[in-house]
């Protein structure tokens, strides 16, 4: 029996997983029109590379990765791309961003596509295909895997397997645990060989008997050596990556440290699924298991074409009148989403329809009574009420040295707090003015750089003008201490000047005679017009001179 | 009697040695405070301050001349950082010294005329172009200081407000002010 | 031995120069809105009582003797001085923005009750050599001590709920009255 830790603090609310675990995974009916958003990643969003009207097959590229950190785009489906716009998308700000509309034929036609075996390819050409697959990591972080799965500098002893799901309402990875066991252990063996890592923990929370006992039995018939599943006790948040790095390992991942400083690294059930697809069958990330739960007729999971609009998708599980509003995500951690016409992306791992009844409205923030309640259930160990003082009164300093940055946002405070304060939306805006200061004060960092080379500059082209000046100045003095300029004779010098004059002028007069116009022959008839409007306008300006002169 | 000023005039003699040749061993060259304000200071270079610059005016406050209060571009933040840099108290901003939205330039091409007069105001170069070609401005260089905008002769130049999107959005603060009831 | 940590303990604690004896208060009401200062002054504070106290030892018993003792509190106040110019001198060279930061309180030290004072107690209390330099360094840790507690509890009270009549002087001096109260607890501590 392997042992297994606890992380700090942690709270126990009521899961409601069991209503969306009823039915097998559904695959979910091609919507009238997808919206792809180019930007599903973390990076550099994907630059389109198909035009407005142009047919695409299933699976090809639309959108390309740009930059050391992004990924790829692909059509979910053949159709016709009607627009490259901006949409409305699932963010917090309720902000649209660069979306390709794509309208299916129906078709449903692959492009082609094959898949390679990991152990005769070189590592990176691995990598390679995984980004060209747009394979992201699906917990809902959706950072490339491309570059998770390189080894950089750190070995990496132990990989970890994220199939914790402990957010209430998310089934989705526990659905696709059960089904799909046998893929999510081989890409978990193609990710720890990319890694060149020892050994493989796949951390499932024990309201999961199901999926620990399929991935059990696919474990035991594929007789991987190195993998072992391992039951950690239900808590919110055990599914965070520093916590389950806690509680499998007893590591303790510090502030301001990587994962991979302390030779571990983490990556979602279904990240290894979708990579194992992508590299065994050639086949992009085009879909993904999203539960859809809360106030429908029957709550289930669906595997989703990426594009979705959330009103068809939700519409396939039975939407009811009385849902005010859509939650992308679970109750502690979603986003609420601004409009129901938003897709479904490589991040969504839920959509729970809300009620009046489910999520009754927030009830209003009292006076901090400095219980400390807050600080009990922390798992990042933070000082969850100072860090309220000070984003309140907008004290950034103090806020970051409290260590700010490593709030995971998990909720577990607000939860707990007895005056219902929102603190993750205290700390969200202290983090994010931090970082726009950040950001303001390294452009003025660059302003004043460039404003002093530009000082720099002019001073040294004044420097060399000067330094030109004084050089002609000094060869006009050596020139003149040479030969004298002034002959004895002035008056040889005027007949000698006036000969030179006549001269010159001569030869003009001679050039201006010799000289014709050239591209005389063979004018076209625009151009023989033009000449001709040119100059009859240039006729009746000489008349109006010369009658204008006259009249004078 | 004697004795008494002896000592003290002892005293003062020994401290007086100490303290000179303290003075000269701890003299500071310069004034790296200036270099200090200099860093909270926005360099948008603006100059409506009243000093040709960001670095003038931290010369300026370093020598006490200059209030903390003249940087609009630095808002009201940058008065705090400044105040707290100094010790001095916070001071909010005088008459039509408020700060605006932020914006950068732009350059409407069909009425540019090649000058090169906004060229050599820019303060940070953020201007590209040469005599009689198009001009244009780097907008990710532009600090938005307006200082292009009085040399142009055919008034060219607008300034653009910086419009918020999904890349620069903020989270707002999550205080709703209570309104007294009617 | 035991007596020099006795004197440690009862200036830092039982005697503390600011909660118990309420000397020195113009730096402690004056610095404390921020840590950094508060710390800074501790170190300059500290570094003027121990030498202060040191060089006042050396004075009062070789060079006064019994017949100049009126001069006592004359050259003491002459030795301060020369000793908080010099560290006005040290701290901007090392750290000029300190030097901002304390501004008028850095040369003050000269006319800080709490840097006379301890000298003058150490005469009172007829100190030894060793026992004078104890005491002041002793009363300087209990002063940054205390301090730096303040200050921590001022940048907090900058953010807290205070009511506005409260707000700012107001609501610092009933804390510091506060933790002059909560030192009382240490009464007795020391036989």
């Amino acid at each position: 029996m392997r042992q297994i830790f606890k992380f700090h603090g942690g709270v126990h609310p009521p899961t409601h997983k069991i209503e969306s675990t009823i039915t097998p995974i559904a695959q979910a009916k091609l919507p009238s029109k997808l919206i792809i958003p180019l930007h599903q990643h973390v990076g550099v969003r994907a630059k389109p590379i198909v035009q407005v009207g142009e047919h695409v097959l299933k699976g090809q590229i639309i959108g390309r990765a740009e930059g050391h950190i992004s990924s790829t785009v692909h059509a979910t489906t053949s159709g016709t791309v009607s627009a490259i716009d901006l949409q409305l998308v699932a963010h917090h700000s309720g902000l649209p961003d660069l979306c390709i509309t794509l309208i299916p034929d129906g078709k449903d036609e692959w492009i082609a596509h094959s898949g390679v075996d990991y152990k005769q390819t070189t590592h990176t050409e691995l990598r390679h295909l995984l980004r060209q697959a747009g394979v992201v990591g699906l917990g809902g972080a959706v950072f490339p895997s491309d570059i998770k799965a390189y080894r950089h500098k750190h070995t990496i002893n132990t990989l970890i397997l994220n199939g914790a799901e402990c957010e209430p309402y998310i089934t989705c990875d526990d659905v696709l645990m059960r089904e799909r066991a046998t893929d999510i252990l081989r890409g978990a063996e193609l990710l720890r060989e990319l890694l060149y890592a020892k050994e493989v923990l796949v951390g499932i929370e024990d309201n999961k008997p199901e999926a620990i006992a399929a991935m059990q039995q696919a474990l035991q018939d594929e007789q991987h050596g190195h993998i072992e599943v391992i039951t950690v006790p239900t808590l919110y948040p055990s599914g965070g990556a520093k916590q389950l790095i806690r509680i499998l390992t007893g590591i303790e991942v510090a502030a301001g440290v990587r994962s991979t400083e302390k030779h571990v690294q983490c990556f979602n059930v279904a990240t290894a699924y979708s990579a194992w697809r992508a590299i065994t069958f050639g086949e992009p990330l085009l879909s993904r298991i999203v539960t859809v739960t809360g106030n429908v007729e029957h709550a289930q999971n669906f595997e989703v074409p990426l594009g979705t609009p959330i009103d068809e998708l939700v519409a396939q599980a039975g939407s009811k009148p009385d849902t005010e509003r859509h939650i992308m995500g679970g109750p502690m951690m979603g986003v609420d989403l601004p409009s129901d016409s938003v897709a479904v992306t490589k991040a969504t791992n839920c959509i729970i329809a809300a009620s009046p009844a489910l999520f009754p409205p927030p009830q209003l923030e009292l006076p901090c009574i400095r219980c400390t309640r807050c600080a009990d259930v922390c798992p990042a160990e933070l000082q969850p009420q100072d860090l309220y003082w000070f984003s309140k009164s907008k004290n950034f300093g103090k806020a970051e040295d409290f260590h700010l940055f490593d709030c995971i946002e998990c909720g577990a405070c607000a939860y707990v707090c007895p005056s219902h304060i929102p603190l993750v939306q205290y700390y969200r805006f202290a983090k994010s003015e931090i970082t726009a200061r950040e950001r303001e004060s390294r452009a003025a960092e660059i302003a004043r750089e460039r404003h002093e080379y530009r000082q720099f500059r002019i001073e040294r082209e004044k420097q060399e003008k000067a330094e030109k000046l004084a050089q002609k100045e000094k060869a006009a003095m050596a020139a003149k201490t040479a030969t004298p300029i002034v002959s004895e004779n002035p008056d040889e010098e005027d007949a000698k000047n006036q000969l030179r004059i006549e001269a010159a002028l001569a030869r003009a007069k001679e050039q201006a005679a010799t000289n014709k116009p050239k591209n005389t022959e063979e004018l076209t008839e625009q151009q023989q017009a033009e000449i001709a409007e040119i100059d009859a306008r240039r006729a009746k300006a000489h008349q109006i001179a010369t009658s204008e002169d006259k009249a004078e | 009697m004697i004795s008494a000023l002896f000592v003290m005039i002892g005293i003062a003699l020994f401290l007086g040695a100490v303290l000179g040749f303290s003075a000269i061993k701890f003299k500071v060259q310069g004034n790296p405070l200036i270099d200090k304000i200099d860093a909270v200071l926005p360099q948008t270079q603006c100059g409506q301050c009243g000093y040709p610059g960001c670095k003038p005016y931290a010369t300026a406050i370093a020598a006490g001349e200059a209030e903390i209060n003249k940087c609009p571009p630095g808002g009201e933040e940058g008065i705090h950082k400044l105040a707290d840099l100094l010790g001095r108290e916070f001071i909010p901003f005088g008459e039509g010294a408020a700060p605006k939205a932020k914006s950068v330039a732009f350059i409407d091409e069909n009425t540019c005329i090649g000058c090169t007069l906004c060229i050599q105001a820019c303060p940070v170069d953020a201007i590209v172009g040469a005599a009689k070609q198009m001009h244009t401005i780097v907008s990710l260089e532009c600090t938005g200081c307006e200082l292009c905008i009085a040399p142009c002769p055919v008034d060219c130049i607008s300034m653009l407000p910086i419009q918020e999107d999904i890349t620069n959005w903020k989270w707002r603060y999550p205080v709703i002010p209570i309104q007294a009831a009617a | 031995m035991t007596e020099y940590l006795l004197i440690i303990v009862s200036t830092v604690f039982v005697n503390n120069i600011v909660m118990v004896k309420i000397l020195g208060l113009c730096p402690f009401m004056g610095v404390s809105k921020k840590l950094e200062a508060a710390v800074g002054m501790g170190a300059a504070t500290t570094f003027v009582l121990t030498l202060g106290s040191g060089a006042s030892y050396l004075i009062q018993h070789y060079l006064l003797g019994s017949d100049l003792a009126y001069l006592t509190t004359l050259s003491f106040i002459v030795v301060i001085a020369g000793i908080v110019q010099f560290t006005e001198m040290a701290v901007q060279k090392t750290s000029p923005a300190l030097y901002q930061v304390l501004g008028i309180y850095l040369p003050l030290i000269t006319t800080n009750c709490a840097v006379l004072g301890i000298p003058l107690l150490n005469v009172q209390a007829k100190h030894n050599f060793m026992e004078s330099l104890l005491f002041g360094f002793g009363g300087a840790i209990g002063f940054t001590m205390v301090m730096i507690m303040f200050a921590g509890i001022r940048e907090r009270l900058e953010g807290a709920d205070v009511p506005g009549i409260f707000k700012g002087s107001a609501i610092a001096m009933v804390t510091a009255g506060l933790m002059s109260l909560s030192f009382m607890g240490f009464s007795g501590l020391v036989k």
